[in-house]
């Protein structure tokens, strides 16, 4: 009897597929932070799809505010929503100020709780954060709660009971990744994403290269390779996936692209243009018309 | 010399002083004038504050605002992560900025109108505040001292006042210490026939009148007899802030053009 090796674990898939394993209705987490590490091609699949009623759980920047411009948002679960170098998310503005979805606001520090608590499988994890700020007056999600000890550090104060953030689906971008799942970040912050990948379900991890494994160590030092396989389900190769989200060192933010972006939410002609040409094109289109076109 | 410090100057080193006492933390200036403020304070009389690059690492050094630090600056990792655990160990002190304010120091940067749910002005929301004022020490920059910022009521509280600490007994490691605006320096060293604190004028910047002040704050003020008049920089402050820490002018960006 001859033992074949088995066969490696190979998780990439489409643009495509992924989508065909989100549905309507779902819970989805996103990876990055404001205008930074963004899976924008996988957002863009998303506002191209059928996708609808969704519950998006972000760090919020432009993938709150393209699904939001497109009604594909039900509710918002985030502690902001920025571009960074423009400090609010233009369409966020305009679809909170036209009340288009419900809004679950959390402070930006404790938000990560919540992303913790799911990814241990705890009900909560208590923070001092909110306390006295209108944060439990507008978000009905939360509850306060009290120590059980008596007498220990601590312990006689009102605390927020973040509440697990479970996902049904996480979609984040990497610097590297190989085709197992194991992703990699070069630029400054891991951000959120290895709490986004195991808060979720099913994560679906977009790379700006996949390489093979022994290519990660040689990129960065371990501690970088910060997503591990066994969260991940899904690997899409998208060069300039993040655009235009910055991915350093691969590429800055696109500050150019960025203000016509956010110059959209005041003109609904320049938005139909914007979408048709950088939305409604599958990402081999886009990166080309950027290569081409230049941006903007 | 100092007869020439202008007015941003002024609230850079009346800023810079609200970092004085303390000690090793992270001085965490958000904004122009704030970031030359506590990087102003560290290069003259505060060398143990730690200061981020804006990004990512605590560096050493002294980094010109709106620069990028180099790797022989850093000195520590400080992703998001770190920051956050950062704020709940209480070693920390930041400077946010406000577009409400009111008497007892309750600070709105979230939204405008009375329906959260469909506010009439979105702003940027409650971000870090709720968990920076109930953790640590918080200060604000204000760089256009109107009615329309000082308040009777703010119409949301992003950053807790002393108020409603007070009334949620959260007040363990609560300061408002300082608010520095383009007109004067406000700090809460007083207090309400509750006993609760209050603002206060602590001092009036050159060439600006306490009616001036209280003409353009629109909640309660205490006025104290014989309001001082801001400290000027120093002769060396005013060297090292115009050559080293802002030389390309970035804290004059801060105010209104």
């Amino acid at each position: 009897m001859t033992d074949q090796p088995p066969a490696r674990l190979d998780k990439r898939l489409t643009h495509d597929e992924v989508i065909a394993q989100l549905e309507s209705g779902m819970t989805i987490g996103i990876g990055g932070w404001g205008s930074r590490r963004k899976p924008m091609s996988l957002v863009r699949a998303i506002a191209r799809s059928d996708l609808t009623d969704l519950t998006v759980v972000s760090y919020g920047g432009p993938d709150i505010g393209i699904l939001a411009k497109l009604g594909k948002i039900r509710k918002a679960v985030c502690g902001f929503v920025s571009l960074d170098s423009i400090p609010l998310e233009p369409h966020f503005r305009v679809a909170r100020q036209a009340g288009s979805f419900e809004m679950s606001e959390i402070d930006e520090g404790a938000f990560y709780l919540g992303l913790l608590a799911a990814s241990h499988r705890v009900p909560f994890y208590p923070t001092r954060a909110g306390v006295g700020s209108d944060m439990l007056k507008n978000n009905p999600d939360l509850r306060t709660v009290r120590s059980p000890y008596e007498g220990g550090p601590y312990d006689d104060v009102e605390l927020v009971a973040i509440p697990a953030m479970r996902l049904d689906a996480s979609i984040i971008h990497m610097n590297r990744g190989d085709q197992a799942g194991n992703g990699q970040y070069l630029g400054p912050d891991p951000y959120f994403d290895d709490l986004f990948a195991m808060a979720a379900d099913k994560t679906f991890m977009s790379v700006e290269k996949v390489v093979e494994s022994p290519e990660l160590l040689a990129g960065g030092a371990v501690e970088t390779i910060k997503i591990a396989r066994l969260f991940v389900d899904g690997v899409v190769e998208a060069p300039m996936g993040a655009h235009f989200t910055e991915c350093p060192p691969d590429y800055a933010r696109d500050e150019k692209f960025q203000k016509a972006y956010a110059a959209t939410a005041k003109d609904e002609d320049a938005w139909a243009a914007f979408k048709q040409r950088w939305i409604d094109v599958d990402h081999e289109t886009y990166v080309a018309q950027l290569g081409k076109e230049g941006s903007g | 010399m100092t007869a020439e410090a202008t007015l941003d100057e002024i609230c850079v080193v009346n800023l810079a002083d609200t970092f004085r006492a303390d000690g090793e933390i992270l001085c965490n200036p958000i904004g122009n004038v704030p970031l030359a403020a506590g990087r102003l304070a560290r290069a003259t009389f505060a060398p143990q504050l730690a200061l981020t690059d804006g990004f990512s690492v605590l560096i050493s050094g002294d980094l010109a605002v709106g620069d990028v630090a180099g790797p022989e600056m850093i000195e520590a990792n400080m992703p998001f992560r770190s920051i956050f655990d950062c704020v709940w160990s209480g070693r920390r002190h930041v400077v946010m900025g406000g577009s409400q304010m009111d008497r007892h120091g309750n600070q709105n940067f979230a939204a405008i109108g009375p329906d959260y749910a469909q506010p009439k002005v979105q702003l940027l929301g409650m971000r870090g505040a709720p968990g920076n004022l109930i953790n640590h020490v918080t200060s604000y920059w204000i760089p256009q001292h109107s009615t329309r910022v000082f308040v009777p009521k703010v119409d949301v509280v992003s950053g807790p006042g002393y108020d409603v600490m007070a009334a949620a007994g959260a007040d363990a490691f609560h300061e408002i210490r300082r608010v520095v605006t383009s007109k004067a320096v406000l700090d809460f060293e007083a207090t309400d026939s509750s006993g609760i604190h209050c603002m206060r004028l602590r001092s009036v910047h050159p060439g600006v009148t306490v009616d001036d002040v209280v003409e353009n704050t629109g909640c309660e003020l205490v006025v104290p007899e014989g309001v001082p008049t801001s400290r000027l920089p120093t002769d060396h402050e005013l060297h090292v802030l115009r050559t080293v820490i802002d030389p390309n002018n970035r804290r004059k960006g801060d105010f209104p053009q």
